[in-house]
């Protein structure tokens, strides 16, 4: 006999199946192996520094879910994103409370008090990253080589520093390649930096596994192949045009391409759903912008590197870029503002 | 003008989904047996219900008149059985209005004979007889709208038909009615095109086909009459293909209008399956009793593509096919844009395409609706190219008046696209649907105001 009620429901009554979380859960699934990579090379240090950024991000997103009282949010992956992103920037010695603090103020001011995810105007991890920047200048900048022989057996001092007080640095410590061109004029072959043989923050180095992992979203289409692809051809292009005009003042654009956070910026931090536009002009003037930025910041500026900063400013005007993007709706011939 | 750089043979945007037409297509039409008693709604169309002429008790035969057109956007109805007239009272229909309506209690014992009309002579008729001949005839579009098939045939003064579109896509998952169709009756189908011809003026006509009926395609080829101006198109599968506007621009490379109807651009579409009962009815004077339909999905024991006749009570349908234990939803319609129904004792009605009954674990249950992450999925989707995100947002602040003004909602046709895409489960249509209700609603009332 059939039954009586039946649920009712609006269509479609069929979808893609995929969801939010999964989205996410790749995401960290991409991440992973730049994360071992940074253990790998920097030892016990980068692993305890992601550990710990990652750890706060997860924990203030849980707290601020049920101070408000609502159902935890940790289970969409979005908090384990920000951390891994947040502890990827920092430099492998950096103080473990520091890099607490960056976790509980990317998660707490770089998405919470926006309205949770969805709703922030910023890539948390880059707001954590530009306040601790801030806050402890010193620290941030205090970078240490890579494949040093005692990694998996020691960790450096500097990590166990009781919160405020100054931290102490080893003695070995390195210059990233882009501050030693910066402020020494040299610059690292390009082997080297692709497959992180240098100094730097922790998942800064290896671009050949950030790459991979942004083939392998793209592949899955759950990442914008646009916006990595503007960043890094804009940045390459007026890299390369300097670079013509006068090589002995300007690197090679493939030393701009490799070096420092731009790899990561462009595949993983740039390429924040919520943060960039929606539409595919949109993205395109988004990414270009970012990649134009950082090399102007690079070489005029008196900052080493200019990812962050641009990342931050595009995500600004990321909604202002849709709104200027026009299109033509079906049937009609007039362009109207597509958002 | 904007319309120049096209992909060939498609439409911008629209999606892929899952086509789970196997288990139905390759099985030929089989006829229903009758259900002890037919349940007629009168309001089984788009515009005015149809008006009864019969009173209780009253025997009748099957395919005899028993309600007239009740206007011009209105189609009469025709007994799709022998037997009495038991009651005649108000009964469920899908939308949860109840409707006047006839209970038509079937003669076991009849022979079931259909009773002859005036037949129509595609040769000499007239144009104005051909369509007066389907309004008779009950006609209505079969591919789910259940629009008049006469008024939508009527070219508008000033107007000229250029190009006959005959829509033999069937994007919808699932519904494999058009396909069998297309393979068991195209003697039906041309003979339907030659009236339409006649009734359009068209100067020629072209079947679209989707590519994964490749061998419909080659079927209607293979038969195809040479007095015909009639070509054969197979189309790249994509959904929504099969929505008027799409086809049009697969087909012919030209955008319909905003707000208009395909006539704008010098055509007018019609389902396979609405010209094939054309070309079976017309010849004899008949009406409409029966149609196919598709019923199916992981619920259904006895799938099949069936010739059932209108008022057919879905109980009757669904104890006749035999349906799993945990049923938990059935649609009327594809999955992609069929209604789910609430209640088992609506009956079947001209416009019923398919039937797909989902037990519990097809349903999406786990669907956790996430803020949107402007992932642009539904960007992609939307086939008319509007920004469903943006539409989702203005739309959970109530914003109807920009939604409709700033970025055209009253052009979305609810395909459902967004919503399919959409990895935050945002149930963008839903909104959409209430949103234009709406704004009609507003208009209606300015309107009304205007005047006083
Ligand atoms: S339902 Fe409307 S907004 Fe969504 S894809 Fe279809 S036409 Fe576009
Ligand atoms: S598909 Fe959903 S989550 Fe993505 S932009 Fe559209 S509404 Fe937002």
């Amino acid at each position: 006999m059939l039954k009586k009620t039946l649920d009712i429901s609006s269509s479609p009554h069929i979808y893609k199946g995929r969801s939010t979380d999964d989205i996410m859960k790749n995401v960290v699934w991409a991440l992973l192996p730049v994360v071992f990579f940074a253990s790998y090379s920097f030892g016990l240090n980068a692993l305890l520094v992601i550990f710990t950024a990652t750890l706060a991000c997860v924990l203030t997103e849980h707290l601020l879910c049920k101070l408000s009282k609502k159902e935890t949010t940790v289970n969409d992956y979005s908090a384990v994103i920000t951390g891994l992103l947040l502890g990827l920037t920092l430099p492998p010695s950096f103080p473990l409370w520091m890099a607490f603090v960056g976790g509980v103020i990317g998660i707490a001011l770089g998405k919470y008090i926006f309205g949770g995810l969805g709703y922030n105007v910023f890539n948390p991890a880059l707001v954590a990253r530009a306040v601790l920047q801030a806050a402890f200048p010193v620290a941030i900048t205090t970078w240490h080589p890579a494949f040093l022989p005692d990694r998996f057996t020691n960790i450096s001092r500097s990590i166990f520093t009781w919160p405020f007080m100054q931290p102490q640095f080893d003695a070995i410590s390195g210059a990233t390649p882009l501050s030693a061109f910066k402020f020494d004029g040299i610059t690292a072959s390009t082997a080297e930096l692709a497959f992180g043989q240098i100094s730097g923050s922790t998942g800064e180095t290896c671009a050949v596994i950030i790459a991979l992992g942004g083939l392998y979203l793209i592949a899955r289409n759950m990442m914008s192949w646009r916006i990595p692809v503007a960043v890094l051809l804009s940045a390459f292009v007026l890299s390369g045009a300097l670079y013509l005009m006068d090589s002995a003042l300007y690197p090679s654009p493939f030393f701009m391409l490799f070096s420092g956070g731009l790899m990561l910026g462009a595949v993983f931090m740039a390429t924040d759903m919520v943060s960039s536009p929606i539409t595919p002009v949109g993205l395109w003037i988004y990414g270009g912008i970012i990649g134009i930025l950082t090399i102007v910041i690079r070489i005029w500026s008196g900052l080493p590197e200019g990812v962050m900063y641009s990342i931050l400013l595009a995500n600004a005007i990321s909604p202002h870029i849709d709104t200027l993007v026009k299109h033509r709706v079906y049937g009609t011939t007039k362009k109207i503002k597509a958002t | 003008m904007g319309f120049l750089n096209f992909h060939k043979d498609t439409f911008k945007h629209g999606i892929h989904p899952p086509e789970s037409k196997d288990e139905t297509n390759a099985l030929p039409i089989r006829q229903f047996p009758f259900a002890p008693v037919i349940i007629l709604p009168m309001a089984q169309h788009i515009g005015a219900p149809s008006e009864i002429i019969v009173r209780e008790g009253q025997q009748v035969h099957r395919g005899e008149l028993l309600a007239k057109a009740g206007g011009y956007v209105s189609v009469p109805m025709h007994a799709p059985v022998s037997g009495i007239i038991r009651k005649i009272g108000n009964v469920p229909t899908i939308s949860g209005k109840m409707s006047p309506g006839i209970f038509l209690e079937a003669f076991p014992s009849s022979t079931q004979e259909v009773l002859e009309g005036k037949p129509i002579d595609p040769n000499t008729a007239t144009p104005e007889e051909i369509l007066q001949g389907i309004q008779d005839a009950g006609i209505v579009g079969l591919g789910g709208a259940a629009f008049p098939t006469h008024v939508k045939l009527k070219i508008p003064e000033g107007k000229k038909c250029e190009t006959l579109i005959l829509n033999g896509i069937e994007c919808e998952p699932y519904l494999t009615t058009d396909h069998r169709v297309m393979l068991e009756q195209e003697k039906d189908i041309f003979k339907g095109i030659h009236y339409l011809l006649k009734a359009t003026g068209a100067q020629n006509a072209i079947i679209g086909i989707e590519a994964n009926k490749q061998d419909a395609a080659d079927h209607l080829a293979k038969h195809l009459p040479k007095e015909l101006p009639l070509s054969i198109k197979v189309l790249p599968v994509k959904y929504p293909q099969g929505a008027e506007k799409m086809l049009i621009t697969s087909l012919l490379q030209k955008e319909v209008p905003s707000k208009s109807f395909p006539i704008e651009v010098g055509v007018v579409v019609v389902n396979v399956a609405t010209a094939a009962e054309i070309g079976r009815l017309l010849p004899h004077g008949r009406g409409i009793q029966e149609r196919v339909i598709t019923i199916t999905g992981p619920g259904v024991k006895k799938k099949g593509n069936y010739l059932i006749p209108v008022g057919t009570p879905l109980r009757f349908v669904l104890e006749h096919v035999g349906v799993e234990e945990e049923i938990s939803e059935v649609y009327m319609g594809g999955p992609m844009m069929g209604v789910a129904v609430s209640n088992l004792d609506i009956s079947i009605v001209k416009g019923t395409s398919g039937i797909l009954v989902f037990t519990r674990k097809d349903v999406n249950q786990s669907s956790k609706i996430y803020p949107c992450i402007k992932c642009g999925a539904c960007v992609d989707a939307c086939p008319i190219l509007l920004n469903p995100s943006k539409l989702g947002i203005l739309a959970k602040f109530e914003a109807y008046d920009e939604m409709a003004s700033d970025y055209h909602l009253m052009d979305c046709f609810e395909c459902g696209s967004c919503t399919y895409v959409c990895p935050s489960h945002i149930p963008l249509v839903q909104y959409f649907r209430l949103a234009k209700r709406v704004v009609r609603k507003r208009e209606a009332e300015k309107k009304v105001e205007s005047h006083a």
